[in-house]
């Protein structure tokens, strides 16, 4: 089973959910962070890393020898990363999506494809090896977490529970984040701000017609309008984590949410069978 | 005129809480929220919407069915994996995985994909209590995020110059990708707000080596700085080994809360110690921007 961790707002505890289910399971569980412009989930579970591969993306290559300057390349290209004035067209790699579409539409042959690395993933295990830990982190300047995420999807693979960390948000990296989860967590927190950024989150999950349930963080500081909210809409409320100063302290220096409240362990070890019996697995 | 963007990296650090109060300090200001996936910042400012305008950028591929001949040459040519086959032994383009690079359209052997052009979201031009603001709805699961906060960005340039405002002050989103890089390209200061955690520590210096790759000079603003004081002090010489500059602190306060629930700023919501911080930020953002 598949289960991703979600919220439109960033900041509410999707890390520390992520890594709470991945530390309270006694099976085999593979934590996946995709949240790769800012991974966070080795800061608390400390993986030994055994294996890095790069992120390479292809961009175009134009042979200028073939190049007849025509354009159509540039025409076609529907992210602007070629612009051609009358001569071979320059490339401007980070805004190609690498659809191969200006190989196709030249007329000579005049492109090829050269890799350029855009991030890293890296494997490693914790917990004496129960706890395998796959992350993805885009590099500085690269714009596109989409590949990146995609290539650390690629190593999920069946049988093995599985927690998606996403990223903030609702666009693209979220929605390739999502893809073949069986179930989807929501993180929020009961504010004015964690609320409208849940409501976002809920239309994106129901648009891709996934179950989905939401982890209310820091339940008892704020206002009931998450709350009430989850009663009108029927979403149920899988797990309420307790706010304590002492958590924001306990989780500063890289400990996790059993580090500040040891008796949330049960509850978290129980979610995944919770979810199991609730929900049709592929 | 000068334009600031505040970003923090890590999500929930108090980017939109700080910028609504740099909103309401700033005295000749046009306003602008580039978080376009999460934007929270009109919940402060109460914006009253003039004029909404659709934002359509990109295109969908759509397969019209009784055109399609079933060669599949279109799934073998996309690298996005967005083509899928329909029970009657045809095609269909799944819309959350396309991209929108027309190379189906182009290989299709009998023109059986339309083009249409994608409405993506809508923006809004509005006023606040505190001067114009320019701010921006993404669709549910939609691309182009990037191109959103550009055209909230221009827009909100070209409100300046019209109404003759010297400054514009820029919500960001979290992360470091393609909206950030939208968001901040060509900035005059950035101003980054982190919390004294691991966590956030990470996040800002992966925020100010992308300030660096930009050439945009940057100060960092610690919230919550009680939670962990050794760590606040770790950011700081942190942020000055990364090139920016510590602007202040601003303590841990529940004020922060309250002030969302009542929608106001925090300098409408309370005095003391949180807003006199802000206020001195405020006022060394004012100082660098000369």
């Amino acid at each position: 089973m598949i289960i991703a961790v979600a919220s439109g707002k960033g900041g509410t505890g999707k890390t520390t959910v992520a890594v709470a289910l991945s530390m309270a399971s006694s099976e085999p569980v593979l934590y996946a962070d995709c949240d790769v412009e800012e991974p966070n989930g080795s800061i608390f579970l400390r993986p030994e890393v055994t294996e890095t591969e790069k992120v390479l993306v292809e961009v175009p290559r134009i042979d200028e020898g073939k190049c007849t300057s025509c354009g159509k390349c540039a025409r076609f290209c529907q992210f602007n990363a070629l612009v051609s004035l009358g001569s071979p067209p320059l490339v401007f790699p980070e805004l190609c999506h690498s659809c191969g579409g200006c190989e196709i539409v030249c007329p000579t042959g005049a492109v090829s494809w050269k890799k350029v690395p855009i991030g890293e993933i890296s494997l490693g295990t914790s917990d004496g090896g129960r706890i395998s830990v796959l992350e993805g982190r885009l590099d500085v300047g690269s714009s596109l977490a989409p590949p990146v995420i995609r290539q650390v999807k690629s190593h999920i693979a069946d049988g093995v529970l599985t927690i998606i960390d996403c990223p903030p948000g609702t666009s693209c990296p979220v929605i390739e984040s999502l893809g073949g989860a069986d179930y989807v967590l929501l993180v929020t927190e009961p504010t004015p701000f964690g609320l409208h950024d849940l409501k976002l989150a809920v239309e994106t999950v129901r648009e891709l017609g996934m179950p989905f349930s939401v982890v209310i963080n820091r339940f008892d500081e704020g206002d009931s309008g998450v709350e009430d909210y989850c009663g009108d809409e029927k979403i149920h409320i899988i797990v309420r984590i307790p706010h304590k100063r002492f958590m924001a302290e306990v989780y500063s220096r890289g400990g996790n949410l059993f580090d500040a409240i040891p008796e949330m362990r049960e509850i978290f070890s129980e979610i995944p069978r919770i979810i199991e019996k609730g929900v049709e697995v592929k | 005129m000068k334009e600031i963007v505040v970003i923090s990296g890590k999500g929930g650090t108090g980017k939109t809480s700080i910028t609504g109060c740099f909103a309401a300090l700033a005295e000749n200001a046009v306003l602008a929220d580039c978080d376009v996936d999460a934007a929270d910042l009109h919940m402060l400012l109460a914006p009253e919407v003039i004029k909404t305008t659709d934002f359509i950028s990109g295109n969908e591929a759509i397969i019209r069915k009784d055109d399609c001949t079933g060669c599949g040459i279109c799934m073998a040519r996309c690298r996005f994996n967005a083509i899928e086959t329909t029970p009657e032994g045809k095609y269909r383009v799944d819309l959350y995985g396309c991209e929108g690079c027309m190379v189906c359209v182009e290989v299709c052997p009998v023109k059986a994909i339309d083009f249409s052009p994608n409405h993506c979201g809508e923006w809004y031009y509005s006023h606040t209590r505190f001067g114009p603001m320019v701010h921006a709805r993404l669709g549910i699961a939609q691309e182009n995020s990037g191109k959103l906060v550009s055209t909230v960005r221009r827009e909100a340039a070209a409100k300046a110059e019209e109404l003759k405002k010297d400054l514009l002050i820029v919500d960001g989103p979290p992360g470091i990708g393609c909206p950030v890089i939208a968001s901040i390209t060509g900035a005059s200061l950035l101003v980054v707000v982190t919390e004294p955690t691991i966590s956030g520590k990470h996040d800002m210096k992966r925020v100010l080596e992308l300030a660096k790759h930009f050439s945009i000079p940057a100060l960092v603003v610690v919230n919550k700085w009680d939670i962990n004081p050794e760590m606040s002090t770790e950011i700081e010489e942190e942020a000055v080994l990364g090139g920016a500059e510590p602007a202040g602190r601003i303590p841990y306060d529940r004020v922060f809360t309250d002030a969302q629930i009542n929608r106001r700023t925090l300098v409408e919501e309370t005095t003391g110690t949180v807003v006199e911080n802000v206020t001195a930020i405020w006022e060394k953002v004012c100082r660098k921007l000369k």
